[in-house]
């Protein structure tokens, strides 16, 4: 079952620059909230506090609260065991290059000292079958490579690979920014039934696709959250002029 | 911005206003011609009512193909799915007025009968209605659009005033029932084009406000504030 | 209207497209004719060895010792061992180090100290050979009162480390980031993403450098000079002085002995071959545990 997330006066910096300025916002378990925004409006550096992975930049820091269920991200715990606990999905599909299909879905689990050979199995069974992938690669767990999929395989490669590990949430950075539209129809139906087991946010640059996906979308702008709200609502009668003029295509 | 799609957009109301038109001058000339006994304004109503149609089907065109092409959302949705309601209410309004005309038609072959129903009044309120009704859509002003809402009542008073006397004036004068039963009919005209005209209005309100304040329900209130800090 | 068109344009294209062909094949001619140019020297040097010293290769010269001056027969058998050994020696010390100052630059040295140490290595690397014998015949040879296979070692390693550095360096920043990310996405601590994930996928880079210094410092005489010293016998030890193939070559080469000039020609030969062979093994083994579609 997935937890809620949520966000109280979160602000980030890169060296001197503020990337994001006291955003506080509640993502309801088990379902999605969308982030959408124009470039270099912080979605995904807001996406990346939530599992610390804006720490990976040298110089950039992050003050403020996130909790995720119980869990207090930035108080307490190592960045690397919050983690553990978060599933993240990248905009480029970045399977382990010199692994096999297996040992990737595996990845997360072995390098953390996970080794149960038939748990593994199984585990990896379930992760592949969860992102609709095992069907057709079910017979070359290990001979092939994880690069050697087509792309939209390798990003459900990739979703397999985070939710091996069992997070509660998922992270998605514009998932499906480098594939075809097939593929990205494939993933979107993946995250409809993920959301059943999973709380999802996901970036995404594209309107329509936050429509289809997501319950609560959140509009970002310069760095702030201007609104946040069921998706219908943002897409229909929107409060604030700048999303309505951002999502109706008159800037951004 | 996208040129294409603003300039579907500034089409699509510049159609509509003319087809308002239309159908405003229709009725105009439909109730003048009743009141006149003018044989000629009556066909100019029935000929122009070809026109209307046409443009009924050419705006429905054009909103479907800037729906299908443009995927618009929130206000420019909006806009484009009540300029089509809008469309729809302006096409029957042209069918009223050729009602009108036709009972028109219908009195100048019979002779001249003082009835006690102020058909200019009632036809001037409604004229005013759609007016406004055309008016707050031009002007994407919600309040014109409410004034019209209200006046309807106005109007619904008015055609029951007009049943209730024609049909004693028919029982108490039988000679003049088939003028009376003209009159009557076009009392309930008009009083469907006011409805036609407040659901125009209606349309607006959901337009500019985002509020379906359709079947008399209470508008909603004003949108809430998202949860999130101030800006 | 096709006339006027096609007479022009025919006019106007003819000596543009022949210009442009001739500079396409003289282009191709050149850069065929580099490639001849560059394996020349190569074929020369190996069909030269091969032509010299194949009569001289016997059982007896592999695996016997050398026989005093002025004595006939006699191998190069230990020299052949001790190069092997001081070689092990030499990867031993100085391939964990240069991976590691590798890893070192390319993930946490991004910075004035990493700059440092770039510079460091690359001034290390431009070193003369001699002059790094010298060096370790004054740490080692010095310190223990002895030569050694140890000191040879060393010497060697000194001369591998800056190669396997700067190229591990590299290649480990060729790994793109997208790959760190994904082990950090899921929890895996930076020194583990750098070993288990950047490293492996950069492994067969990683080797190629390794290998690259290897074949260069296998043949190295100077450095040897006053380090292993050479040893007319069998020498496992790493305390004592040791033979060298690179050593032996010179000795025999420099003397006036046409017997040992024979013998000078054949080790030249096995020293080369038996680089080439040692490279291509590890290549294969390397490229074995390749998966398909990996690179």
């Amino acid at each position: 079952m997935g937890v809620g997330i949520k966000v109280d006066k979160l602000n980030a910096w890169f060296g001197k620059t503020q990337a994001l300025y006291d955003i506080t916002m509640e993502a309801p378990a088990n379902h999605a909230t969308a982030v959408i925004g124009p470039s270099g409006c912080g979605k995904s550096t807001f996406v990346r506090c939530l599992n610390r992975m804006h720490e990976t930049v040298p110089d950039a820091r992050a003050t403020g609260r996130v909790r995720i269920g119980e869990l207090d991200v930035y108080n307490g715990t190592a960045a690397v065991q919050i983690r553990r606990r978060i599933g993240m999905v990248f905009q480029k599909p970045n399977p382990f290059p010199t692994m096999s299909i297996y040992d990737n879905v595996a990845a997360g689990l072995k390098l953390n000292g996970f080794h149960d050979r038939s748990r593994l199995d199984e585990i990896v069974e379930r992760s592949l079958k969860l992102s609709a992938l095992w069907d057709e690669v079910k017979d070359s767990l290990r001979k092939k490579s994880g690069a050697s999929l087509s792309g939209g395989q390798q990003q459900r490669l990739c979703i397999a690979r985070a939710l091996a590990v069992e997070p509660q949430v998922l992270l998605m950075d514009e998932p499906c920014s480098a594939l075809d539209p097939i593929s990205t129809g494939k993933i979107e139906e993946l995250i409809f039934q993920l959301k059943e087991k999973f709380t999802i946010v996901i970036v995404t640059h594209n309107m329509q696709q936050a429509s289809r996906v997501a319950e609560f979308t959140g509009f970002f702008l310069l760095g702030k959250l201007i609104e946040l709200d069921k998706t219908e609502k943002i897409f229909t009668t929107p409060s604030d002029k700048r999303t309505e003029d951002y999502i109706t295509g008159r800037f951004g | 911005m996208r040129t294409r799609f603003q300039q579907g957009l500034d089409d699509l109301r510049a159609r509509l206003l003319r087809m308002g038109g239309l159908a405003e001058q229709a009725v105009d000339r439909a109730c003048q011609a009743y009141i006149d006994r003018d044989l000629a304004r009556c066909h100019m109503v029935l000929e122009g009512e070809f026109q209307i149609n046409v443009a009924e089907r050419e705006i429905d065109e054009l909103a479907f193909d800037l729906l299908a092409l443009q995927q618009p959302i929130a206000v420019d949705l909006r806009f484009i799915l009540a300029v089509t309601k809008i469309n729809s209410d302006l096409e029957r309004v042209g069918d009223q007025a050729v009602n009108i005309a036709e009972r028109a038609m219908d009195l100048v072959e019979l002779p001249k009968a003082d009835l006690p129903v102020d058909i200019p009044r009632m036809a001037a309120a409604v004229s005013a209605m759609v007016r406004r009704a055309l008016e707050s859509f031009i002007e994407g002003k919600a309040e014109l659009a409410q004034a019209v809402l209200e006046m309807d009542n106005v109007v619904d008073r008015m055609k029951d005033e007009a049943f209730i006397t024609l049909v004693k004036t028919m029982n108490e004068r039988p000679e003049v029932t088939r003028q009376a039963l003209d009159a009557l009919l076009v009392a309930r005209n008009l009083e469907r084009v006011a409805d036609h005209a407040t659901n125009i209005a209606e349309d607006v309100i959901f337009w500019v406000r985002g509020a379906d304040v359709r079947h008399n329900v209470a508008p909603e209130p004003p949108v809430h504030q998202a949860s999130t800090d101030t800006h | 209207m096709p006339e006027t068109v096609t007479a022009s344009s025919d006019f106007a294209a003819a000596p543009i497209s022949l210009w442009r062909r001739g500079m396409n094949s003289f282009a191709t001619l050149a850069a065929a004719a580099a490639v001849v140019l560059v394996l020349l020297p190569l074929g020369a040097v190996f069909g030269y060895l091969v032509y010299k010293g194949i009569g001289s290769i016997n059982w007896a010269f592999l695996t016997q010792t050398p026989k005093p001056v002025g004595e006939a027969g006699g191998g190069m058998a230990n020299a052949i061992a001790g190069s092997a050994w001081i070689l092990l020696i030499a990867s031993t010390m100085g391939v964990p180090i240069g991976i590691g100052a590798g890893i070192y630059l390319a993930e946490y040295g991004r910075n004035r100290f990493g700059d440092l140490i770039r510079f460091t290595a690359d001034v290390l690397n431009g070193v003369p050979s001699i002059v790094v014998g010298i060096v370790a015949y004054g740490i080692v040879v010095l310190s223990q009162g002895h030569f050694s296979a140890l000191a040879g070692g060393v010497a060697l390693a000194i001369m591998m480390i800056p190669t396997i550095a700067r190229t591990t360096e590299e290649m480990l920043l060729l790994v793109p980031n997208t790959v760190r990310e994904a082990a950090y996405g899921l929890g895996v601590s930076r020194w583990r993403t750098t070993l288990s994930i950047t490293l492996r996928t950069a492994t067969s880079g990683v080797i190629t450098g390794v290998m690259l210094a290897f074949a260069r410092v296998a043949g190295e005489t100077a450095p040897l000079l006053f380090t292993a010293f050479g040893n007319q016998y069998w020498n496992w030890k790493m305390n004592q002085p040791t033979a060298a193939l690179s050593l032996q070559i010179f000795t025999y080469a420099i003397s006036p002995f046409d017997e040992w000039h024979r013998q000078a020609w054949a080790g030249a030969l096995i020293l080369i071959v038996l680089i080439v062979f040692a490279v291509s093994a590890v290549r294969l083994v390397a490229g074995h545990g390749m998966l398909k579609g990996a690179n």
